[in-house]
């Protein structure tokens, strides 16, 4: 990669990790996910700035190919970073028909209602 | 001038029957509401026996979501105060009767300590202490003042912050207690601490295992980190 590459690397992770400490300014996202996003823009950040970095662990992982070693490991975090959501919707799901029926329960201890 | 005390209680069986008779006899003037935060033991129906008024909550939402949900009780009931107390029986009657006076005396958080001078010793772990320190030095940053104990969950709140803490409770673990202490000092509420003896917990286990504290902390660091810039409405005098 040229300099110029590596310098727009770097901006974009500063930008993308400004816009995540917005939505969470904004309260649009819980910091759990900020954490998760975050992570990755310092994990990106020293990548794109020592370019050797890259080479060095494509060398010990025995990739010849580095940039290889970043689409892998680019792979690798979005598939970490799915399941975790399938995780979390799991639990809403269960959550949501928890609360479902809490709302039953709670209806039949009313007295009837008429509908319409 | 009518109070509440809000016990969140999370498998708190063993410990919980003993603190609610200790309060009925210690603080007879105030209310006891415990929020059953989705136990799986006999929470409720210990609480239902001590004479409280309780909320059960249909799943675990974490002390936070306890908190918030006994606030916006009392918010509904219109109580005038309203102070947060564990279920295990480490925040003793004379300490509430304490941080109650301190409302009197103006202030609208009053904050039970556990390392101000003339409190009992608190033994906490290394890394615990650490940490401790750091958001000590982070509150101080954001609002000018020097608090012992930024992370004590033994608080007690006036009606106006009652009403502001029902609508916009941070609910996570940690920034349910520091992020509350920046978000009111900012508002421009009267904070006090109360240094109030504390008894070890009497039954039951800590909650935090350290790999999680670690994200927990850091998480909350995003938290303040990104409300150093919001603008918050000042109160109104």
């Amino acid at each position: 990669m040229t300099t110029r590459a590596h310098v727009l690397v770097i901006v974009a992770a500063v930008v993308a990790a400004l816009y995540v400490l917005r939505l969470v300014r904004l309260h649009q996202l819980r910091s759990k996910y900020a954490l998760l996003w975050l992570t990755i823009g310092v994990l990106l950040v020293p990548l794109a700035a020592v370019p050797s970095l890259l080479e060095w662990i494509s060398d010990r992982l025995g990739v010849y190919y580095a940039p290889t070693t970043f689409l892998f490991l680019a792979v690798g975090f979005l598939f970490f970073v799915v399941v975790h959501f399938s995780w979390e919707l799991s639990r809403l799901e269960s959550k949501v028909r928890t609360l479902a029926e809490e709302v039953a329960l709670l209806r039949a201890d009313q007295p009837e209602t008429v509908d319409g | 001038m009518t109070a509440l005390v809000v016990i969140p209680a999370y498998n708190e069986e063993a410990s919980l029957a003993a603190t609610l008779k200790e309060l009925a006899s210690g603080v007879p003037s105030v209310d006891v509401l415990v929020v059953d935060d989705g136990s799986t033991d006999a929470t409720a129906a210990i609480a239902h026996k001590g004479n409280a008024a309780v909320l059960r909550l249909p799943f675990n939402l974490g002390v936070g979501g306890a908190v918030r949900a006994g606030l916006r009780y009392a918010v509904e009931h219109h109580y005038e105060r309203a102070v947060v107390v564990d279920a295990d029986g480490q925040h003793p009657p004379a300490a509430i009767e304490a941080l109650l006076a301190t409302l009197d005396g103006g202030a609208d958080l009053a904050i039970g300590t556990r390392f101000s001078e003339g409190s009992d010793a608190y033994p906490v772990g290394w890394l615990r202490h650490r940490a401790m320190g750091l958001l000590h030095r982070i509150v101080h940053w954001r609002t000018g003042q020097a608090f012992t104990d930024t992370t004590s969950g033994f608080r007690a709140f006036d009606r106006p912050l009652i009403e502001l803490l029902a609508r916009d409770y941070p609910v996570e673990y940690l920034a349910d207690t520091v992020e509350v202490l920046i978000m009111v000092c900012e508002a421009g509420y009267t904070v006090v601490e109360v240094p109030t003896p504390m008894r070890p917990r009497a039954a039951g286990q800590a909650s935090t295992r350290r790999l999680k504290l670690v994200v927990n902390y850091l998480r909350l660091l995003i938290g303040i980190l990104a409300s150093a810039t919001r603008h918050r409405p000042r109160r109104q005098s």
